[in-house]
């Protein structure tokens, strides 16, 4: 079947399937196990409002389970174990203790993705959230700010894919001698005169050339979020503090950031979390070459080129234990707020 | 507060400029992407696409025309013609210089005379008139070789859409891939819209033990890396026969997608009006009634937010299609895998690259800016306070 059909049919199946299911189910609720009539109809009604909860979530846990939590800990499970395909074609999974994490903790390229990593989560949601406090307080000041915002923001809506594209013509090298068709380097080459230079080449250098590709991305939304805060801030501290002297540095810097330091801890984490899932840009650019390794394409890696299962999912249980600080903190502070 | 003293200062300048640099900065690659996808593969490779919006010079390498050409006049054999003739160039180009050996092109100046081998003499003029004599009968079935320095004014060209969108060659075109992705973002947009609707009004407007559990389990959810599901999931979609395809890629989106959907909206649906819903149940509406008639559309706004997020992560997708997806055969290729191929294998040719690049950015950038309103909503909701 034409696959454009298909998904016409999906659309048609899934949300028909999810609205008769909801009607249907609410209506067998309603009027056939507890009528809310007879004798019972008070406490009918009250037991059919117990359960009707449930109901209304019924698909979302099924699907929240099946897809999010189950892997969690079947992923915790496989990578305690082996993949084997024995002669007669079935596969089992043997028991293998914590091999997985000695021979991934034996391999260099895992070390190498931890050290970027670690760059990554330092640098980029910084310089993120500094260009987008940047970007909002100055754009917050002029006319025609709004239009310099969305264009800023824009790099939020190109996939990570056509971001690397869009960079590698920026770091593009041609031979020696003819003209550079890649900014970076026909800058380099008429400001200094040397040879261009194969960046994405040239350990370190490449890592933060990488590194930029997520910031150019990320800054948009650092800048969408901060804007709103500063917005925010009431006016007679900032007016205060103008009478009182203070230059417009002293403002920024001793009366706004104080006062919107939640959210840039927010704007922080949320791109830390992105650091951390980070693949396509890495997968599409290097491929993790030339010490570029990254943790995600590290496990993409293992789990499509080595084929190897066991120590994919302990690169896995390791970018997720790297977030679950994040994961306790947001929960706890959702269920502050609640209260 | 430009009228607040003390304030509006020669800063105001410096603040312009400022954000006219950031501007610049931040749009200087994708106008560079997008620029490069209209020239052709030679300007590309000879220039800067910076350049490419002014007159550059450039070393064209032309003949004159065949010696069968040749006529006698005056006792010399004369070929006479324009070396411009049958190029595909414009006609306001303006040779600065030219030359007869690839050691050095730009030997003449236009109008003057050279010597070549045999006694033959050609006089090239600005304009690209040329003059070939020779006292005896010239031979060969190619003309003189002649290179050329000019202005060549900015030229554009839709070949590369062309070449991407209706070639039909199977490792450039986007046409199949273009839908496929379309295949993959629609269904799984909306499905997970509808699962979610119901789980966050539940959440929000009905109470129940355990509640606040719930909610708390999907803030939990909603950083979950995405590469902790992949191999649970691979395995569970080939043990039940699912396989890779689209239903297993539409499920996993949904899976993925879901805890976002839940938290956004039921944060919106928790601040509508109490009265709205009290007044409905007081009225006989049942559950199911005020969620379809009154909290539906009142929520338009959020639902709006996620749907957008939802298409752009979809569509910008490379990971899930990769893992839930593409098979061996390539049938079910999306863009951005399309666009990963060919930066390997055509790594070097950027007008196709550039191309492809701009065709699978283009539908999102037009989602962004018609309704950048909900994505700034949903982005200042969304982020976990």
């Amino acid at each position: 079947m034409n696959p454009a059909l298909q998904g016409l049919l999906t659309i048609a199946i899934g949300v028909g399937g999810c609205l008769s299911y909801f009607y249907f189910s609410n209506q067998l609720l309603d009027k056939v196990i507890f009528p809310a009539k007879g004798p019972n109809a008070g406490k009918n009604i009250n037991r059919a409002n117990l359960v009707r909860p449930w109901l209304f979530l019924l698909p979302a846990i099924l699907a929240l389970g099946l897809y999010l939590a189950y892997p969690v800990f079947e992923t915790i499970r496989l990578s305690l174990t082996e993949r084997e395909t024995l002669p007669d074609g079935t596969t089992v999974y043997n028991f293998v203790g914590l091999a997985n994490y000695t021979q991934m903790a034996s391999e260099p390229k895992f070390w190498e993705a931890m050290r970027n990593n670690m760059m990554w989560l330092i640098v980029v949601p910084a310089m993120s959230t500094a260009f987008g406090l940047l970007a909002a307080q100055l754009t917050d000041r002029i006319s025609w700010g709004n239009i310099a915002k969305s264009l800023i923001f824009m790099p939020m809506a190109i996939s990570f894919v056509g971001a690397a594209v869009i960079w590698k013509l920026v770091y593009d090298a041609r031979p020696p001698g003819t003209e550079q068709i890649g900014v970076l380097n026909a800058i380099y080459v008429w400001m200094t005169g040397n040879d261009p230079q194969q960046w994405l080449t040239v350990p370190i250098w490449n890592s933060f050339l990488l590194m930029i590709v997520l910031i150019w991305i990320q800054t948009g939304f650092a800048m969408v979020i901060l804007s709103a805060a500063l917005r925010g801030i009431p006016e007679e501290t900032i007016e205060a503090a103008i009478v009182d002297g203070a230059s417009p540095l002293q403002i920024f810097f001793k009366i706004k950031v104080p006062q919107i330091m939640g959210t840039i801890v927010v704007v922080w984490t949320t791109i830390t979390l992105v650091v951390l899932k980070v693949f396509d840009i890495v997968f599409a650019m290097t491929n993790g070459q030339w010490e570029t390794q990254v943790l995600a394409n590290y496990m993409f890696d293992k789990l499509f080129r080595a084929n190897d299962w066991g120590v994919g999912s302990a690169s896995a249980i390791v970018i997720m234990l790297l977030v679950t600080p994040i994961l306790v903190w947001n929960v706890r502070n959702a269920r502050a707020e609640m209260r | 507060m430009d009228n607040i003293a003390g304030t509006k200062s020669s800063l105001t300048w410096a603040v312009h400029i400022s954000v006219v640099v950031l501007v610049a900065l931040w749009l200087f690659p994708t106008v560079g992407l997008f620029v490069s996808s209209f020239r052709t593969a030679d300007q590309i490779a000879t220039s800067g696409w910076w350049n490419a919006l002014f007159p550059t010079e450039q070393s064209l390498t032309l003949r004159t025309a065949a010696p069968d050409e040749q006529v006698l006049v005056d006792g010399v054999y004369v070929i006479e013609g324009n070396l411009f003739a049958g190029e595909d160039l414009s006609d306001e180009i303006d040779m600065s210089a030219w030359g007869t050996s690839s050691r050095d092109v730009g030997a003449y100046a236009p109008g003057d005379t050279a010597e070549l081998r045999d006694g033959e003499r050609i006089t090239v003029n600005a304009n690209g008139d040329y003059r070939l004599e020779s006292p005896v009968q010239m031979e060969g079935n190619r003309g003189q070789r002649v290179f050329v320095t000019a202005e060549v004014p900015p030229d554009f060209t839709l070949e590369n859409y062309e070449q991407v969108l209706l070639s039909g060659n199977a490792t450039d075109s986007m046409a199949k891939a273009f839908f496929n992705t379309l295949t993959v973002t629609i269904p799984a947009t909306i499905i997970p819209i509808v699962v979610a609707a119901f789980a966050a009004y539940a959440l929000a407007w009905m109470d129940f033990p355990g509640r606040a559990l719930l909610i708390a389990i999907v803030v939990g959810l909603l950083v979950v890396p995405l590469q902790l599901a992949l191999i649970p999931l691979l395995k569970l979609h080939l043990g039940i026969g699912i396989g890779k395809g689209y239903l297993g890629t539409w499920l996993a989106h949904t899976g993925f997608g879901l805890p976002l959907a839940v938290y956004l909206l039921r944060n919106y649906m928790v601040g509508l009006p109490r009265d709205i819903i009290e007044n409905a149940r007081v009225d006989g509406a049942t559950e199911f009634q005020i969620f379809v008639k009154i909290i539906l559309p009142l929520s338009f706004p959020a639902l709006a937010s996620f749907a957008i997020f939802q298409f752009l992560w979809t569509w910008n997708d490379l990971l899930v299609a990769k893992v839930f997806l593409i098979d061996a055969t390539g049938q079910t290729t999306v863009m951005t895998n399309q666009i990963v191929e060919l930066l390997g294998t055509r790594g070097g040719n950027w007008e196709i690259l550039a191309t492809a690049a701009f065709v699978s950015i283009a539908v999102p950038l037009l989602v962004f800016f018609a309704m950048q309103k909900y994505l700034v909503r949903g982005l200042l909701a969304g982020s976990v306070k």
